[in-house]
């Protein structure tokens, strides 16, 4: 018997992952939930290849608190690891047990059955299914993957690509959103945000939204206010007149937007040692240094956050679009002081998700207007403007670089140090609830500060920040910065982006301080075969080393996500004009044994091309007290014309073990991006974003440098 | 209490049926489609003419529900997503873009099926660059874009196809 995986190990029973349901349908509940990436597709292909039954006889269920197993937060990219990988175990097991029982009942072995698509035959004629014998097969039973899963060679769907189990409906107009959720009786909720992240509600007449027609309830609760009203509209006038008639007390308690590296490295901070490889040594003939920044990002989701919410006889009953169904309700039931048993949350589809964003939060605020009007749902939905300035954003970094260099221009040494806030402060993980208006109410609770997740798990700021080289010594610092003036938690690859921008920019440099080929240089530097093979497969696709166009330059960057994830590389074209275009991107990915190729391909180049938009344009806007709350026209993403070409290679490797592919290819598709300028202008631009500005200030620098 | 304005009828054509529902007299269109008629399909994503997520057609033309008053469209025809398979049959735009695979979470797609059906209908050869023109209007954040310019020029060459077979 093999040891159990995680997942398995902390939800055993064999029933809470599926049922067999008469008519032929096996019912798979997974405590991952779909995002938009395609999860549940995957995860549908894992349990048919075990079960040996047709895709479309799985019906993957949405995680509800109570029914579905606890499996913490859909990210990471760790589903298919996770969620996969107890699915295979647990179907291999219940094959084998619904083979046992009709074994019992013809009294003959189970290896003398045939299975076809969950009927199950008898050499002599006889036969029951699934369908008829598979829930008491397994009714009670422990899983103790005691049965192996398929060996590669025997898969006939996990590998191979489908279409995505959702999108049909999608296209059609079928699916539903959690927007669209429209409970009987179900009243709107609004909340009027303050007007900066510090201001505490000094006073407020609530008289003229109490006096509107359709109004049911005002709400304060501190500085916490809302309305509860007959419809949308009606709320969101309702707020209006809030907004006018509220007066706050605000700080100016944020750093100054332009400085933010002068603000990082300044502030208190805890500081641990990632990487610590430094004794001896020869002396460095010379050595390079260079310093690089992100701004704040924010999730910038097309749909904003919403959730509905109901109370009935002390219990909350709440849909949601959050990650993590059991997370949200463990904080809920610390704001309400209530048992967690008294909650239920559900999951229901919302918009892409790409990290902690305010989804959790908007629960909050639906539960807290909802207990204005006991027994009727409330949806609170977001305005585009809270959706940008009030989700977690991700958190802004500094990254310095140094490499001691001995005659040859080799690396002897290398030091690295991250200066950020931690990168992730999810519900659900602490004492204190970490949704945004837990702090605003009249007895509040403490804010959250972001933490890392520990190095050897992935960590969050410190995230990639070892390079995966074979220098001789390495030594990599973290600062964690512990004032959080603007509040942040996880987005898409967390530390990985800046990181990999940084150290795969650095190591160009390095590569051109000794007029060595960039990728020549990394094929030198690289041992691991299968990171060896993403990189050369990216640059082979890209024409590495054929004639460039004037105006044009190449770049080239690659990671091994988390260090020990999917191995990611990415070839980059830019062209500069009056502004900066990135014309092509060729990438190879090697997510160890692809269950849904086309998936993977899917979700790499929605990756790339979200990364390529954080590379050249997105800076979340803020003055000393206040964040820009004006829409999309403060926070522009790349749109249809200035998405690059993408093309994606996905190395398939039906031995290894299966890994994410959502978050691999961030930091390589900004390293190449950067690489690809400083081959176009001569100029290396260290600071996100890269934007045409920052260009022509750099090379006008260099101009006079040269002077 | 102030008193509600009295809720108005608006009558129009939508998805080639005849409906009249009743709103309020400053309701956007996209409140008439979600709400009261029942077709949740066009999608609200900024309510300030910044994403296309709620774009519908108005007598063929694409249009911003989310600021357009309902009152305007009375008597007019509007289509929606739910409106682009007649008699349950996908049109050639949403075959393709399932052919393609051309989504992630699908929150935009409608809006950008909407505008492309438009293009499609005015324009059956456009370029690479035309289609991409079109869609700039609209944003995705899933970074689906090439995978939905790709099922928009794979519906036109189809659309193109068919015609060619049935003339
Ligand atoms: S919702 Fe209408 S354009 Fe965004
Ligand atoms: S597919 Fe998610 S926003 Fe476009």
């Amino acid at each position: 018997m093999s040891a159990l995986p995680t997942s398995l190990a902390k939800n055993p029973r064999l029933g809470q992952w599926l049922r067999f349901r008469a008519e032929g349908v096996v019912e798979v509940r997974s405590g991952k939930v779909e995002l938009g990436q395609g999860i549940l597709t995957t995860l549908a292909q894992i349990a048919a290849e075990e079960l040996d039954v047709a895709l479309e006889r799985i019906a993957m269920v949405p995680a509800a608190t109570g029914s579905s197993p606890d499996e913490g937060v859909t990210s990471g990219s760790l589903s298919t690891q996770d969620s996969g990988t107890a699915l295979r175990f647990a179907c291999a097991e219940a094959r084998a047990l619904c083979l046992e029982a009709a074994a019992r009942r013809f009294g003959v072995s189970a290896a003398s059955l045939r299975l076809a698509d969950g009927d199950i035959h008898a050499a002599d004629g006889r036969r029951t299914s699934y369908w008829e014998i598979g829930d008491a097969a397994i009714e009670g039973r422990d899983a103790t993957a005691s049965i192996a899963p398929k060996a590669a060679d025997a898969r006939r769907i996990a590998g191979r690509s489908v279409p995505r189990t959702d999108l049909a409906d999608k296209v059609l107009g079928h699916a539903r959103f959690i927007h669209d959720l429209a409970l009987p009786g179900m009243l709107h909720g609004r909340v009027l945000r303050p007007p900066s992240p510090g201001a505490t509600l000094a006073s407020l007449d609530e008289s003229a939204a109490q006096s509107l027609a359709g109004v049911a309830a005002v709400v304060r609760d501190g500085s916490f206010v809302g309305v509860v009203a007959r419809s949308e509209a009606i709320a969101s006038a309702a707020i209006e007149r809030l907004r006018a008639a509220a007066r706050w007390n605000e700080l100016a308690a944020l750093p100054d937007a332009s400085r933010l590296d002068e603000w990082l490295r300044s502030a208190p901070r805890e500081t641990t040692v990632v990487a610590d490889r430094t004794a001896g040594g020869p002396r460095p003939a010379r050595t390079l240094k260079a310093s690089f920044t992100r701004p704040y990002l924010a999730h910038a989701s097309v749909a904003p956050s919403c959730a509905i919410a109901r109370w009935e006889d002390g219990a909350l009953h709440v849909h949601t679009h959050a990650q993590g169904i059991y997370n949200l309700r463990a904080d809920l039931a610390i704001v309400f002081a209530m048992p967690a048993e008294r909650i239920v949350v559900e999951h229901v589809q919302g918009a892409g998700c790409y990290g902690h964003n305010g989804a959790d939060d908007v629960a909050l605020d639906a539960a807290l207007l909802a207990r204005a009007v006991d027994g009727q749902p409330v949806r609170v939905q977001w305005t585009r403007a809270d959706e940008l300035a009030w989700s977690p954003f991700g958190p802004a970094m500094a990254i310095d670089l140094e490499a001691d260099l001995d005659d040859a221009g080799e690396v002897l040494a290398w030091r690295g140090a991250t200066w950020s806030n931690g990168h992730t402060m999810r519900p659900g993980r602490a004492k204190i609830p970490t949704l945004l208006a837990a702090s605003q109410l009249a007895t509040p609770f403490e804010r959250s500060l972001c933490v890392d997740p520990p190095f050897a798990s992935g960590g969050g700021s410190q995230r990639n920040s070892v390079p995966a080289y074979d220098f001789p010594r390495v030594r990599v610092e973290c600062h964690r910065v512990l004032e959080m003036p603007l509040r942040a938690s996880a987005l898409r690859s967390l530390g990985a982006f800046a990181n990999v921008f940084a150290i795969e920019g650095f190591v160009d440099e390095i590569a051109h301080a000794r007029g060595e080929d960039p990728l020549a240089w990394r094929l030198r530097r690289v041992s691991d075969s299968r990171a060896r093979a993403v990189i050369e497969s990216a640059a082979r696709r890209a024409g590495w080393g054929s004639a460039k166009r004037e105006g044009f330059g190449r770049g080239i960057g690659w990671a091994r996500y988390k260090g020990a994830g999917a191995y990611c590389a990415v070839a980059a074209e830019v062209e500069l004009t009056h502004e900066v275009r990135v014309r092509r991107l060729c990438i190879a990915i090697d997510v160890g044994f692809a269950v849904n190729p086309d998936g993977v391909a899917n979700q790499v180049e929605g990756g790339a091309i979200q990364a390529t938009s954080w590379t050249l344009k997105e800076a979340v806007r803020f003055d000393r007290t206040r964040v820009a709350a004006d829409g999309w026209e403060g926070y522009p993403i790349l749109t249809f014309s200035e998405v690059p070409r993408v093309e994606v290679e996905v190395l398939q490797r039906v031995d290894e073990p299966s890994v994410g592919a959502g978050e691999a290819a961030q930091g390589p598709t900004a390293a190449a991006i950067g690489n690809a300028v400083r081959d176009a202008i001569g100029v290396r631009i260290r600071d996100l974003p890269i934007t045409a500005g920052r260009i022509a200030a750099a090379a006008l620098a260099e101009e006079t440098e040269t002077a | 209490m102030t008193h509600e304005p009295p809720m108005e009828t608006v009558s129009l054509r939508v998805n080639g049926r005849d409906r009249e529902a009743r709103v309020a007299p400053d309701a956007t269109l996209i409140e008439l489609l979600r709400g009261p008629l029942e077709l949740p399909a066009t999608r609200f994503g900024c309510g300030t003419e910044r994403c296309g997520a709620c774009v519908v057609l108005m007598d063929g033309s694409p249009i911003y529900s989310c600021t357009l008053p309902a009152a305007a469209a009375a008597g007019r025809a509007v289509t929606t997503l739910e409106g682009l398979s007649e008699g349950g049959n996908a049109s050639p735009l949403q075959r393709a873009l399932i052919a393609e695979q051309a989504a992630q979470c699908g929150y935009c797609l409608s809006g950008i099926a909407m505008r492309a059906t438009a293009l499609l209908a005015r324009h059956r050869d456009p370029s690479e660059d035309e289609v991409r023109a079109a869609l700039d209007p609209h944003l995705c954040r899933c970074g689906s874009h090439n995978r939905m310019v790709r099922a928009v020029l794979r519906a036109a060459r189809e659309m193109r196809e068919s015609e060619g077979t049935s003339a």
